[in-house]
């Protein structure tokens, strides 16, 4: 009696303590995260004004415009791909690399990983900015490729200069989750595998990469959920010829006359749809790895 | 008729940098062998069935399995299998999948792959367990389905590397009986690799004694045991009483020494001994016999007066440590062949006694 007295006075307390821990981040979600969405997803069912002001009138038009109209369409699509391609070529990269790193001797190692971590020292926008420099008509590679008398190239301004900026600012996110993947990989099973028949190619796809997963789908979400939304590389390397979805997004809410928030909000939400699709791919995934 | 060989190491040296890891070995392991390599840790035993695996390959010299160069064969060409000292079992794999991986990678057809792992899960006893994952496990049981993971593609050679040394001593001492029946059984050449010489004592058919990169002696656990050929040998298989000395005369099988204090014992020579060089005589603490002063018989290599000092009883023996007159100890093992009570029956410590040693019992070894 006294006894559960107690443990129901130590649950009451237990219960007091855990929400004195959660409330400052629950705010914190509510405000900033949950708000704005909440926000976002009723400006999505509203109608544009002739001044880009919001009428409160439901519609379900800006999701009509945007499955319907090919501007939005194609944004969809190229935007889509834009990510698969560049999640691929950085999984392709990256888990070589991180192969490499993780056999090093492991004074290397941290020293190799130092590097991978070094870009982050400067800011995004710069680094982007660099590469202008580089990849510019009158950049270095035109210069070193001039002062060689051989023609110029057109290398900014073009898809292929987005894709690049792209897979260089991701490649980080998608090294160090395989990395750490690999690093708890215990490399004897290669040699069970080869000592068992396996070539080096059958015991990669048989054992190395099935348990290192986990790794290759991190880094794969990693990878892929900030260039799903970027503008900044498309506009800066890509010169802004073709619209993605980021890009779209960003002028219907600051650069069109007058601007259009209720499309972009649809525009939004549809791609957290897409997002959230894949994530949840990603956890099935990952805990049917771990069963 | 001459026997092939499984496997012929011809003088092989495997260097890591500027440290020989195996220093010019050669062994001859015959077809069906259960051989071992014995030694302490870092004494190249494991580098050894490294290279024989494939895993590493040798600086120089060369590995013939069956009459085949082993020099450019990847691993996975090779006709062995190992059971790593780990296991190595694929933690993402069934127990059922992991024992069919190497004829999957052989390519056998389905129902081929699924009626012999049964087979081979039935062999080790785990027939209940195909759809369990390895870390769902115990020790013992994860070790036989590396042992019939290997086994299932029935291998010419099996390369064992401790796979005992995880265990506890109980469940240690029945695998050692386990894994010798199974040999018996499967007719395949084993080689076993361990740093427990008691282990390769019970199993093996021969041992080879590594020390250093270097194979000491090679033989049955009873050479092994009863005529080491070096000092190293007879210190790291079982106990033994060391007495230094020089030697002073050499016969055909027996040498005798002179220690610095002068006395002079006699002792068999498993290989031969110069005179003059330093030496030791070597005596098992069971070869030994302590006699009442008086007691003394004739036919002993010697006969030294001694002190009991220590006496511990454990059971089966009495281990006796007693002193000798030069401030030496030297032990002394007595089965208790007599069920007794009686105090007299045992030695007390302070008591004065004779050790003596038949001539057989004594060897005089160099380093």
């Amino acid at each position: 009696m006294a006894l559960n007295a107690l443990e129901r006075e130590r649950q009451r307390r237990e219960r007091r303590t855990l929400a004195a821990l959660l409330t400052p981040g629950l705010l914190w979600l509510i405000l900033f995260f949950a708000l704005p969405l909440v926000i976002i997803l009723v400006y999505s069912f509203m109608t544009n004004g002739p001044r880009g002001n919001i009428l409160w009138q439901f519609t379900l038009g800006n999701y009509i415009d945007l499955f319907t109209r090919s501007i939005y369409v194609n944004a969809y699509l190229r935007s889509i791909w834009i990510s698969v391609l560049t999640t691929v070529i950085c999984l392709l990269l990256g888990y070589p690399l991180a192969l490499f790193i993780v056999r090093q001797p492991p004074r290397w190692r941290t020293a190799l990983l130092f590097l991978v971590l070094i870009p982050f020292w400067t800011n995004f926008l710069v680094r982007i900015y660099a590469w202008q420099i580089i990849l510019a008509n009158n950049g270095l590679i035109n210069g070193a490729l001039s002062s060689l008398g051989l023609p110029p190239l057109t290398l900014l301004n073009t898809e292929g200069a987005t894709l690049l900026g792209l897979v260089y600012g991701e490649l980080p996110f998608m090294v160090l989750p395989i990395y750490a993947a690999l690093d708890r990989f215990d490399f004897t099973l290669m040699e069970a595998a080869a000592d068992l028949g396996a070539s080096k190619r059958r015991a990669f796809w048989r054992v190395m990469l099935p348990m290192t997963m986990p790794g290759v789908a991190a880094g794969s979400v990693l990878v892929f959920i900030p260039t799903i939304g970027q503008f900044v590389v498309s506009e800066l390397l890509g010169g802004a010829k073709v619209d993605y979805l980021g890009n779209l997004i960003q002028r219907l809410f600051l650069r069109s006359n007058p601007p259009n928030w209720p499309l972009g909000s649809a525009m939004a939400m549809a791609m957290m749809l897409v997002l959230l699709v894949l994530i949840l791919i990603y956890f099935r995934a990952t805990t049917e790895e771990e069963r | 008729m001459s026997t092939t060989n499984a496997v012929e190491l011809h003088d092989v040296v495997k260097r890591f940098g500027d440290i020989a890891a195996v220093d010019h070995v050669s062994l001859e392991i015959g077809d069906g062998e259960f051989f071992s390599l014995l030694g302490p840790s870092g004494c190249g035993k494991t580098t050894t069935l490294r290279m024989i695996a494939g895993f590493e390959y040798p600086s120089s010299g060369s590995i013939v399995i069956h009459g085949r160069e082993m020099a450019t064969i990847p691993p996975h060409r090779r006709p062995v299998n190992t059971v790593f000292q780990s296991y190595a079992l694929f933690p993402h794999l069934t127990v059922a999948q992991n024992v069919a991986f190497g004829l999957e990678m052989k390519r056998r057809p389905k129902d081929e792959i699924a009626a012999r792992v049964r087979e081979a899960l039935e062999q080790v006893r785990l027939s209940g367990f195909a759809d369990r994952r390895p870390r769902q496990l115990s020790g013992g049981q994860q070790q036989r389905v590396a042992l019939a993971r290997a086994l299932i593609n029935q291998p010419e050679v099996l390369l064992l590397d401790e796979p005992l040394g995880a265990l506890d001593q109980k469940l240690r001492k029945e695998l050692q009986i386990e894994l010798k029946s199974l040999q018996r059984r499967v007719g395949i050449t084993f080689i076993f690799v361990t740093h427990d010489q008691e282990e390769a004592l019970t199993m093996s058919d021969r041992i080879a004694v590594m020390s250093q990169g270097k194979v000491l002696q090679i033989g049955s656990p009873t050479e092994i045991y009863e005529r080491p050929t070096c000092r190293f040998v007879a210190d790291f298989i079982g106990e033994t009483n060391f007495i230094a000395g020089k030697v002073i005369e050499n016969g055909a099988n027996a040498a005798t020494i002179e220690t610095s204090d002068g006395l002079r014992l006699r002792g068999v020579t498993p290989r031969p001994v110069r005179v003059g060089a330093p030496a030791v005589l070597s005596i098992r603490p069971e070869k030994a016999l302590l006699l009442a002063p008086g007691d003394a018989r004739a036919g002993h290599a010697f006969a030294l007066p001694v002190r009991v000092e220590l006496v511990s009883y454990i059971g089966s023996d009495t281990r006796i440590t007693v002193r000798l007159n030069d401030q030496r100890t030297f032990d002394v093992w007595e089965q208790n062949t007599l069920s007794t009570l009686d105090r007299d029956a045992y030695w007390q410590p302070g008591e004065p006694a004779v050790l003596v040693c038949p001539p057989d019992n004594a060897l005089v070894l160099t380093e």
